[in-house]
């Protein structure tokens, strides 16, 4: 999943400084199950807003409403019955794609409540780690299926550097190094030979620094 | 000028809270008529969105009081419950409130003075804080009129 965390409420609350009546958005998504954005999140931001904006003398309106999605026009089209003319802003409290979905939809001031961090998991309630790096191409079935990419700090593809002490990474004490897990991995799974293969160069063409990606599945095209 | 009466809204356990609430009464022991209890199912269950509408509402304080720790009849909504106090505290004190407005307290349902020693405390504790700066303008508790 996107694994995203709020804002701090002095940062949203700037934000929508000039806003009188508010639409707060939340997600049904990833957000609400790292419990970033879903529907108690989005109650407990508008109250806060609403609060400290009473505090300051100046009033806020909100409305509160959480779609199953932001980052579907199906679901996302389901506000347009709450997105009226009074409606100043729109606090979005999805990963980055929900706030860009909602922007590119209504004319209004659509602001973000949550830092997206990363596309990864739950370790257990309340702990969430990074996983995979989206690097468009996946090689996990070279590597243990342990991604070097993300885990590795350096993003080596053959690995371990001199940087791997006691199975540690030098960039911080706490960290697993990356290639020490695939190397006891392989060898778990009796495949160590495989490592011996070397893995060339990545084309990195296919990773974000190509600019703006995209997926077409022609079957999946209604139009 | 009318004195300040707090308003403090308690959501109490059922299994410990408030049944030490009823022996209280029992005991005919005395506290603040300040306190407004709300039964919970546990002390786990007091959600936050609940807590800070009460803020919002009107009241001047609130606190969650719950089984002894290692006493919770659902084993751990009570040190649930502790953490998301905690939590709170730190959003009161970013939305502009002071976080002693919230509190969490643990006792048994055998405990009815403690029950009624802890109303006093949170009573003089708002009190010396003064009413909520949310409920400014607002007539004191108790007096406002419908309508």
């Amino acid at each position: 999943m996107i694994v995203a965390e709020g804002k701090p409420l002095e940062e949203v609350y700037a934000l929508i400084a000039e806003a009188k009546k508010v639409l707060v958005v939340g997600c049904g998504g990833c957000v609400t199950v790292c419990l970033a954005g879903g529907e108690k999140e989005v109650g407990l931001l508008a109250a806060s807003l609403r609060m400290k904006r009473k505090l300051a003398d100046r009033p806020l309106e909100t409305v509160e409403v959480t779609l199953t999605r932001q980052c579907d026009p199906e679901y996302v089209e389901q506000l347009d019955r709450y997105v009226t003319e009074e409606i100043d802003a729109i606090v979005s409290l999805a990963c980055g794609v929900g706030v860009q979905f909602l922007a590119e939809r209504y004319p209004k001031w659509v602001v973000p409540a949550l830092n997206t961090k990363f596309a990864g998991g739950t370790l257990a309630p309340g702990r969430w780690e990074e996983r995979c790096g989206l690097c468009g191409e996946c090689i996990l079935h070279r590597t243990g299926g342990i991604c070097p990419i993300i885990r590795c700090a350096k993003s080596i593809l053959n690995g371990p550097c001199g940087g791997s002490q006691n199975g540690k990474c030098e960039v911080n004490k706490e960290i697993d190094c990356a290639w020490q897990l695939i190397y006891d991995r392989m060898r778990l799974l009796g495949r160590l030979d495989d490592l011996l293969t070397i893995e060339p160069a990545k084309d990195w063409s296919k990773a974000k620094d190509g600019g703006l990606r995209k997926v077409l599945r022609e079957e999946a095209i209604l139009a | 000028m009318t004195a300040f009466e707090p308003k403090i809204v308690a959501f109490c356990c059922y299994y410990c809270a408030y049944a030490a609430a009823d022996l209280a009464g029992s005991m005919r022991l005395a506290y603040p008529p300040n306190i407004r209890l709300v039964e919970m199912p546990c002390s786990g269950k007091a959600d936050a969105r609940v807590i800070l509408k009460a803020f919002e509402e009107g009241a001047d304080g609130v606190y969650v009081a719950g089984c002894l720790e290692g006493d919770c009849h659902f084993l751990k909504g009570n040190l649930r419950a502790k953490k998301r106090v905690a939590a709170l505290k730190k959003r009161l004190a970013e939305i502009g409130l002071e976080p002693e407005r919230l509190e969490m307290f643990n006792l048994s349902g055998s405990m009815g003075p403690r029950f009624a020693e802890i109303a006093r405390e949170m009573t003089e504790r708002i009190r010396a804080l003064g009413p909520s700066p949310l409920n400014r303008g607002r007539s004191p508790a108790g007096t406002a009129q419908e309508g």
